[in-house]
C-alpha cells in the first residue's frame, strides 16, 4: 500500500437520506474517506450504522425514491459518480466496481444458469461474444476456486451450496476486472468453516489481482486478520479510522475502544459481539448537531450535547471524530 | 422433468376415472327408470336405443364400463372425425342426446367452434392486456398509472360479465349501433366484407370476457412483479450495471412469469364454464349454450357429457400448469 498514491476512490462530505412517510432518515452524514489502489479497507460498525447505505450510494444502488444523496463528492480516478448521472453509473457498475452482497443464497437469480449470469456483465461491459464471454467464465469460475467449471456454467444456483454460491457472487464482482470490490458481509451468511475460506479465497485474489477492496462486517476478528485500515461507523459518520495495528492498538473513540473490549481473544469462536454494548442506537431523525454517541458514551461531557465533533488527526492516517482526549483522559 | 411429467400424470388418470364414476353414478342413481321420463314422442325404437346405449339390466359396474368407452373411446373419435374429416370413427353405440336424438359428440362439435372463438379470444387479449399493464404497475407503482390500473380492475373484476355485457349492448349496440347485439353463428366468413362482419359482432362478448380476464391476471402480474422487484437478485443485476430494462423484462419478468403462466393455464376451463353467461347474453352458441338448453330439457347424457368435458378440461389444465411450473422454475424440474 504505497502511501501517496493516487486514491482509486475519494469520498468527501456523503451525505444520504431517506424520505420517508415517517419523515426523513439521515442515514450517512458527512463521510469521507479515500480508497488507495491496491489497499484494503475494513468497515465495522453496529447494525443501522450506515455501513451498505454508504457504500451503495457511491455507485447508485439504493432506490430512489426514497433514497436522496444529498451532498458530496465520489471521485473515481477523475470522474464523479455523483454527476455523471444513471446512465454513467451503469456504465461503472460491475465494470469498475465490483459489489459482493451478504445474502448468497438469494443474491442470484433462480431462473438462469450461473454461465448466464457470469457471462452477463462480460457481453455488457466488455463487448463479448457468447464464445469468448463463456471461455472468460470458466477461467473466473476456476479463479474463484469452483471445481468443474466448464460444467458448472450449465447448473442452476440452488444446484450450489452457500459458499459455492458466494464464490460464484465473487466471480461475477470480478469478471470485468474491477477497480474496486465492494463486499458487504460477504460471510455473514456462512459457516464458520466456509467463512474462512472466502476470506482466504479473497485475500489471495487480492494478491493476484491487485484491486482495491472495501470490506463491511460485524467482525473484527476479520479487519485484524486482513485490512490495511479500519473505518469504524457510527450513527451514519465515521467515529474513528486509521491504519488496522494503530487503531487496535491505541483506539480513540469511546466506541472503538468499547467495541475492542468486547472481542476478548481473536482466535475464539466470534459471535455478533458488536450489539453487546449498552444502550440504544442513535435516532436519525435529522442532521445531527451533537455527538451521536453521548447517550451511551461513559466519558460524555457538556459540549458532546451541544457541538457534533469533527474528525481530527491524532496519529499518522489516524482520526477519530471525539471531544474526548484518550490520551488525557480530558476534554480537548 | 420427465419423470415429474409422468408423476403429475399418474395422478391426473385416476382423478378423471373418479369424475367419471361420479357423472356417471350422477344419472344412473336417479330414481326409476331414466327412459321413464323420456318425452312420449320419442319412437320405440330410440326408446331402445336408449336402454341398449345406457346398458339397463347389467351390473352398474358393467354398465359403467361399457358407458365410459362410449365417452371416452367412442365419442371422441367420432368428434375428431368429423372436426378432421379423417376416417377414424370407431364403430359401436353412441351416447344420444335425448332431446335431439343425435349422438352427443355430433352435437359438441358443431358447438365448441364458437366457444373456442369468443372465449379463447376473450383470454388471449385479457392476457396480451394483462402483463403490460402488471409489469408498468408494479415497476410504477403508486403513480398514476398504477392507481388508474387498480381501479379498472377491481370494477373489471368485481362487476359480472352478465352485467358488462348488458351494459356495452346497451351502449354500442343500441345507442351508438357499432355492433350487432346477437351473435350470428350461421354466417360464414368468405370475403373481406364478410370478414369485416365477423369481426364486428365478435368484438363484444370478446371484449367483455377480455375486461375480465385482464382484470384477473393483471393483478397476479403486479403481485407477482412486486415480490420479485424486493428481491436479492435484483440488485445484483443492477450492481453488474445491466440497463434497467433488462433488469426489468429478463430477470424480474423471468420469475414473475412462474405463477402467473400456472395461474393463466389454471384459469383456461374456468373461463369456459364461466363463459357459459356470456354466451347467453350474446347468443353465441356455443358448449355453454348447449349445457343449458339441455339442463331445461333434463337432456342428462348431454349434460353429463359436457360436465365431463369440463372436469377433463380443469384435470387436463391442472396438469399442463404443473408442468409449465416445472418447464419455467429450474428449482422444481432439478428436485
Ligand atoms: N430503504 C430504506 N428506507 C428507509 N431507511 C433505510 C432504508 N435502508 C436503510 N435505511 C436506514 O439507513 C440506516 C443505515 O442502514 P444500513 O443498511 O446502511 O446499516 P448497516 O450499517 O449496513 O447495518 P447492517 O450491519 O445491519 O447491515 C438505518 O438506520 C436504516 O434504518
Ligand atoms: S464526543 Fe463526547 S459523547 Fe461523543 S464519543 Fe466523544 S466523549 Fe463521547
Ligand atoms: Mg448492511
Amino acid at each position: 500500500m504505497p502511501d501517496g498514491a493516487l486514491p482509486v476512490l475519494d469520498v468527501r462530505n456523503l451525505k444520504t437520506v431517506f424520505r420517508t412517510r415517517a419523515g426523513e432518515i439521515h442515514a450517512v452524514n458527512s463521510v469521507s474517506f479515500q480508497l488507495r489502489p491496491g489497499e484494503l479497507l475494513g468497515v465495522v460498525g453496529e447494525s443501522g450504522s450506515g455501513k451498505s447505505v454508504t457504500m451503495m450510494s457511491l455507485i447508485g444502488l439504493l432506490p430512489s425514491p426514497p433514497a436522496e444523496v444529498r451532498d458530496g463528492n465520489v471521485m473515481l480516478g477523475d470522474k464523479d459518480l455523483l454527476k455523471i448521472g444513471e446512465d454513467g453509473l451503469r456504465a461503472i457498475r460491475g465494470r469498475d466496481v465490483g459489489f459482493v452482497f451478504q445474502d448468497p443464497m438469494t443474491s442470484l437469480n433462480p431462473v438462469f444458469t450461473v454461465g448466464f449470469q457470469i457471462m452477463e456483465p462480460l457481453r455488457r461491459h466488455m463487448g463479448m461474444d457468447k464464445a469468448r464471454a463463456r471461455k472468460r467464465a470458466v477461467e473466473l469460475l476456476e479463479l474463484v476456486g469452483i471445481p468443474d467449471a466448464e460444467r458448472r456454467l450449465k447448473d442452476f444456483p440452488h444446484q450450489f451450496s452457500g459458499g459455492m454460491r458466494q464464490r460464484v457472487m465473487i466471480a461475477i464482482a470480478l469478471a470485468c476486472d474491477p477497480k474496486v470490490l465492494i463486499a458487504d458481509e460477504p460471510t455473514t451468511a456462512l459457516d464458520v468453516t466456509i467463512q474462512a475460506q472466502i476470506i482466504e479465497l479473497v485475500k489471495g485474489l487480492r494478491e493476484k489481482l491487485g484491486m482495491a477492496i472495501i470490506w463491511i462486517t460485524h467482525d473484527l476478528g476479520v479487519i485484524a486478520g486482513i485490512a490495511d485500515r479500519v473505518m469504524v461507523m457510527y450513527g451514519g459518520q465515521v467515529a474513528e479510522h486509521g491504519p488496522v495495528r494503530e487503531v487496535f492498538a491505541n483506539p480513540a473513540h469511546p466506541y472503538t475502544r468499547a467495541l475492542l473490549k468486547t472481542v476478548p481473544k481473536l482466535r475464539e469462536p466470534r459471535a455478533d459481539k458488536l450489539r453487546v454494548i449498552e444502550g440504544q442506537p442513535p435516532m436519525l431523525g435529522a442532521h445531527p448537531t451533537a455527538c451521536p454517541f453521548r447517550a451511551r458514551c461513559e466519558h460524555a461531557f457538556e459540549r458532546c450535547a451541544r457541538e457534533n465533533p469533527p474528525r481530527r488527526e491524532i496519529g499518522a492516517g489516524h482520526d477519530v471524530a471525539c471531544w474526548w482526549d484518550h490520551r488525557t483522559g480530558e476534554p480537548v | 422433468m420427465f419423470t415429474y411429467t409422468l408423476r403429475r400424470l399418474a395422478f391426473a388418470v385416476p382423478t378423471v376415472l373418479v369424475i367419471s364414476l361420479i357423472v356417471f353414478l350422477m344419472l344412473d342413481m336417479a330414481p326409476g327408470d331414466p327412459t321413464g321420463s323420456l318425452p312420449l314422442t320419442i319412437p320405440l325404437e330410440v326408446r331402445e336405443q336408449i336402454r341398449q346405449a345406457l346398458g339397463l339390466g347389467d351390473p352398474v359396474l358393467v354398465r359403467y364400463f361399457k358407458w365410459l368407452h362410449m365417452m371416452v373411446i367412442i365419442e371422441p373419435s367420432h368428434m375428431l372425425a368429423n372436426a378432421t374429416g379423417w376416417n377414424i370413427a370407431i364403430e359401436g353405440p353412441r351416447i344420444l342426446s335425448w332431446q335431439t336424438r343425435s349422438p352427443v359428440g355430433d352435437i359438441i362439435v358443431q358447438r365448441i367452434p364458437q366457444t373456442l372463438w369468443v372465449v379463447g379470444l376473450g383470454y388471449l387479449f385479457g392476457i396480451l392486456i394483462a402483463v403490460p399493464i402488471g409489469v408498468i404497475s408494479a415497476y410504477k407503482q403508486y403513480s398514476w398509472f398504477d392507481q388508474t390500473g387498480t381501479f379498472i380492475s377491481m370494477v373489471g373484476f368485481s362487476v359480472p360479465t352478465f352485467f358488462t355485457g348488458v351494459v356495452f349492448i346497451l351502449i354500442f349496440s343500441v345507442w351508438l349501433g357499432w355492433f350487432p347485439s346477437m351473435y350470428d353463428t350461421t354466417h360464414r366468413v368468405r370475403d373481406w366484407d364478410s370478414f369485416l362482419f365477423q369481426v364486428r359482432q365478435i368484438a363484444m362478448p370478446v371484449a367483455v370476457l377480455a375486461l375480465f380476464n385482464a382484470s384477473q391476471i393483471s393483478r397476479f402480474m403486479r403481485a407477482s412483479m412486486l415480490d420479485n422487484l424486493n428481491q436479492d437478485y435484483v440488485r445484483t443485476a443492477r450492481a453488474k450495471g445491466l440497463m434497467e430494462r433488462t433488469v426489468l423484462l429478463v430477470h424480474v419478468l423471468r420469475n414473475s412469469m412462474i405463477p402467473v403462466v400456472t395461474v393463466i393455464a389454471i384459469g383456461i376451463p374456468t373461463v369456459f364454464t364461466g363463459a357459459i353467461i356470456t354466451e347467453q347474453i350474446f347468443r353465441v352458441n356455443g358448449l355453454g349454450d348447449a349445457l343449458i338448453r339441455a339442463i331445461y330439457v333434463s337432456d342428462w347424457p348431454m349434460v353429463q357429457t359436457i360436465t365431463f368435458i369440463f372436469a377433463i378440461l380443469i384435470v387436463l389444465f391442472n396438469l399442463i400448469a404443473d408442468v409449465l411450473y416445472g418447464i419455467l422454475d429450474p428449482r422444481i424440474r432439478y428436485e
